[in-house]
């Protein structure tokens, strides 16, 4: 694989693991005694890893490959690989978590196991591990294709995701130690962040570098989505994550931000990762892959436009909602709330763009699970947009606030949606991707199709039913004007939807599971069998720059 | 491929792209999502016109309803006070005795009570009250400063070992780990400990005089020469059947190695006065309930 990799290029990685290295070497030395220092040793063995995997192959003579005829996909593929890598480990921790509210002696006593270390683990684990992974992986693959270029470097791609990878790796690992800097789906302390930007910087210039030697005259809607994602998430990590380090041998640190500032910091950067990072990259993956796959064109451009905007436009306002009737001022609320409803409507357009495409393919919708992953994760966009809109006015949120209905929510879209999508996509993406004729087993597509779906509806189900009695529990007054129900007495009302919840979990992981042994038994026993037309190609015709109305 | 061609199912015109196989309709915006955007704008405005909406550079629009989330929150405070405070200050001000005898009284305590003790008490003295290791029993009859009125009013509003200024105060020396007493002193006096509860249990005499000793020497200060303890220093009774920290060899062999020191937090800021009276009373009652099982 990496006998691709021209001597200079080979020599350029080289060159970045043994600073990789020097930089582990650094922060383990100056972070002993602290948690910095595994985290340089795990710096350190990263580093190494590349090095000797460059190094066994830097005496390979120069390839004979003719670049200008080929996708890149080496990146693609191992990054595709460690996406389903991920799915296991993150969403088995979601189990594990899960069923540690049930059963709380399921910690074992330990530190590490703990909910609050734990916990991080699963989201980070399942968000960045299993979602970035696919994201980058996507990506790759869908700028090449509707740019009908090949990427804009060799090295670049390789150091976005094994670097992103080192960055996942350091947040779990640092989690289990304790490290935190106890802002949600942004723990990971200041080196963390610092090494993400240089990734994340690469990636974005990367992608512009790929979209600039496009051969197509126009820019795919896939590719504004992966764009603002991208763009989007650097701004808002860079921000967020601001901080001023205790010390430089340490990994504590302080935010930039106090109070309600940093409250509303923070929710801003935490809405927006759902929005940009869990929803325009996705986006992304579905105007590619579901017209792909359906073989129909996308139902409206002027849809994809509207929607587009006003995704990426009301989006960046919202995050004020997760502070309702808190310390911030009710004005700044009022913008959160009325931005999310204004929301709905692009969203539900994204949603009804997608479904409406598949007027003509429906018959395909029913045979083939690959299409109905995207179906369904389209009706949960759908869902989980509208059920957003709704928990973000006032009066609905002083219900659903701290409930379980938001965790019902949250996993309505992360499951229902994030994940169907990326499972949809990689079924589609792995024969193309390999070379081979078709997935190993349509019938464990169609298993997991229905272990996923089943998960994802007793789960949220579940949440619903434990979010909304426990808020009427908390708001319930006895004749007297005092609490009818102790806090322990929502505990014991909830303990069976808590049940039911690790259960849907375990049948959402059984099918990751299934997905992949399937996509390891595709690799090794498929025959091979070429995409036809799956190389660059320059553009056939040169077209009007806008289009005439119908 | 720049030429639009028309999609045979709906009738409608490409936009003449074409990626990687991927073609574009250029359908029209369904009018049912103009109608929807132009709903959720206009409630928008009436919400910015009426409600707090935009900063401006010193100040934000205040809105035409006047309203303001801190005066609604303190408004709706004080109207619930002020409905409790009819049963809530005779409460307070009449005492527990005259408080049990009115039923009107009663009924709103027997109310507020359960919640009152799961959400501050439950999580150390357990649900139904009945204690755990290291958190004593509310239920039972050894009580470690006294079950009079006063004396559990007071022991909820300073605490035990509290940082209140007038915490109660209570601590058992950690013979063994400070070097008062060896190992198998130690366990000499455990023994001894243990036979005041269980006389029956047959123990060696003359183990039984040198723990007696030792028992006199170092314990009886606090838990009496008998051992049945004393409420004013919260030393507890050691010649009854119960026991906080464990009553086997190996937990008072633990105990006196290591020493305790119980705590309880002080709740006077925490919670009113009211609220500790009627937890006060409903702690008698659990007790009167658990005897008469």
């Amino acid at each position: 694989m990496l006998q691709r990799l021209t001597i200079a290029e080979r020599q350029l990685a080289l060159a970045i693991s043994i600073a990789v290295i020097l930089a582990g070497l650094l922060m383990a030395a100056a972070g002993s005694g602290d948690p910095m220092g595994p985290h340089g040793a795990i710096v350190m063995f990263a580093g190494a890893i590349v090095f000797l995997a460059v190094l066994r192959v830097i005496q390979d003579p120069e390839p004979l490959e003719d670049r200008a005829e080929n996708y890149y996909d080496d990146p693609t593929r191992v990054g595709l690989l460690i996406s389903l890598g991920w799915a296991v480990i993150g969403m088995g921790m979601g189990v594990w978590v899960a069923a540690q509210l049930a059963w709380p002696d399921l910690r074992f006593d330990a530190a590490w196991s703990s909910f609050g270390r734990i916990r991080p683990v699963h989201t980070s684990g399942v968000i960045f591990g299993f979602g970035g992974n696919a994201l980058i992986a996507t990506s790759f693959h869908v700028m090449q294709r509707t740019s009908r270029a090949r990427l804009a470097g060799h090295v670049a791609p390789w150091f976005v995701l094994l670097g992103f990878n080192l960055f996942c790796v350091i947040a779990a690992s640092g989690y289990l130690m304790g490290v935190t800097q106890s802002k949600e789906y942004a723990e990971p302390e200041w080196y963390a962040d610092l090494w993400l930007v240089v990734v994340w910087v690469i990636y974005f210039v990367l992608y512009i570098r790929t979209l600039a030697r496009r051969n197509e005259p126009h820019i795919y809607v896939a590719n504004w989505y992966y764009l603002a994602f991208i763009l989007v998430v650097a701004v808002l990590h860079i921000v967020n994550n601001l901080a001023v380090p205790a010390s430089f041998a340490g990994a504590k640190s302080y935010s930039a931000f106090a109070g309600v500032q940093d409250a509303m910091t923070q929710w801003w950067y935490g809405h927006n990762a759902v929005a940009f990072f869990l929803t325009a990259g996705f986006l992304g993956m579905l105007y590619y892959f579901l017209p792909k796959r359906a073989e129909r064109p996308i139902y409206s451009y002027r849809l994809s436009i509207l929607s587009f905007w006003g995704i990426t436009f009301f989006y960046i306002w919202a995050g004020s909602h997760h502070l309702h009737y808190t310390a911030l001022p009710q004005w700044v609320q009022t913008l959160g709330m009325t931005f999310s409803v204004m929301l709905l409507v692009p969203s539900w357009a994204s949603a009804g763009n997608a479904l409406m495409t598949l007027n003509g393919a429906w018959h395909k919708v029913r045979d083939d699970a690959t299409l109905r992953f995207m179906m369904v994760a389209a009706v949960f966009y759908g869902l989980s947009t509208f059920e957003g809109s709704f928990m973000a006015v006032r009066a609905v949120n002083s219900l659903s606030h701290y409930t379980d209905w938001t965790v019902g929510h949250v996993h309505a879209g992360a499951m229902g949606w994030v994940a169907l999508i990326t499972f949809g996509s990689i079924y589609a993406v792995v024969p193309t991707l390999w070379q081979r004729e078709t997935m190993y087993s349509w019938k464990l597509v169609e298993w997991h199709f229905w272990l996923a779906l089943a998960g994802t509806v007793i789960y949220v189900f579940a949440m619903w039913n434990s979010g909304i009695t426990q808020g009427l529990m908390w708001r319930t007054y006895t004749e007297s004007g005092t609490l009818t129900y102790s806090f322990t007495d929502t505990l014991v009302a909830m303990h069976p939807y808590y049940v039911a919840r690790a259960a849907g979990g375990a049948l959402f992981l059984a099918g990751a599971i299934l997905a992949a042994i399937n996509v390891y038994l595709t690799i090794r026993n498929v025959p091979q069998k070429r995409t036809e037309g799956d190389y660059p190609t320059p553009s056939e015709a040169t077209e009007p720059a806008v289009p005439v109305a119908e | 491929m720049s030429v639009k061609e028309r999609d045979p199912l709906t009738g409608h015109q490409t936009t003449g792209h074409e990626w990687n196989g991927i073609t574009e309709l250029n359908t029209r915006v369904p009018r049912a999502i103009w109608f929807f955007i132009i709903v959720t704008h206009v409630w928008a405005l009436f919400y910015w016109v009426l409600m707090p909406a935009w900063p401006t550079v010193n100040t934000y629009t205040k809105g035409l309803l006047g309203v303001d989330q801190r005066q609604q929150v303190e408004a709706r405070v004080a109207a619930a006070d002020a409905k409790r405070s009819s049963w809530s200050d005779p409460i307070t001000s009449l005492t527990l005795d005259e408080v049990r005898s009115d039923p009107t009284l009663m009924a709103h305590v027997q109310r507020t009570a359960p919640a009152l003790f799961g959400d501050n008490c439950a999580a150390c003295h357990g649900a139904q009250a009945q204690g755990g290791p290291g958190y004593p029993s509310l239920v039972d009859q050894a009580w470690l400063w006294g079950a009079d009125d006063e004396t559990v009013l007071e022991t909820l509003r300073v605490g035990i070992n509290a940082p209140h200024p007038e915490s109660r105060f209570s601590q058992m020396m950690a013979f063994g780990r400070d070097g008062l007493l060896d190992r198998e002193q130690i366990r000499i006096a455990a023994d001894y400990v243990q036979s005041l509860s269980r006389p029956a249990e047959e123990i060696n005499a003359d183990r039984l005089a040198a723990g007696a000793t030792l028992f006199e020497e170092n314990c009886a200060s606090c838990h009496g020469e008998d051992g049945t303890g004393s409420q004013d220093l919260g030393a507890p009774d050691l010649t009854d059947e119960h026991w906080i920290y464990g009553g086997d060899e190996k937990s008072i062999f633990n105990t006196i190695f290591h020493g305790r020191q119980g705590w309880m937090p002080a709740w006077e800021q925490r919670l009113s006065e009211t609220e500790r009276r009627i937890l006060t009373i409903y702690l008698g009652q659990l007790k009167e309930t658990h005897h008469d099982d």
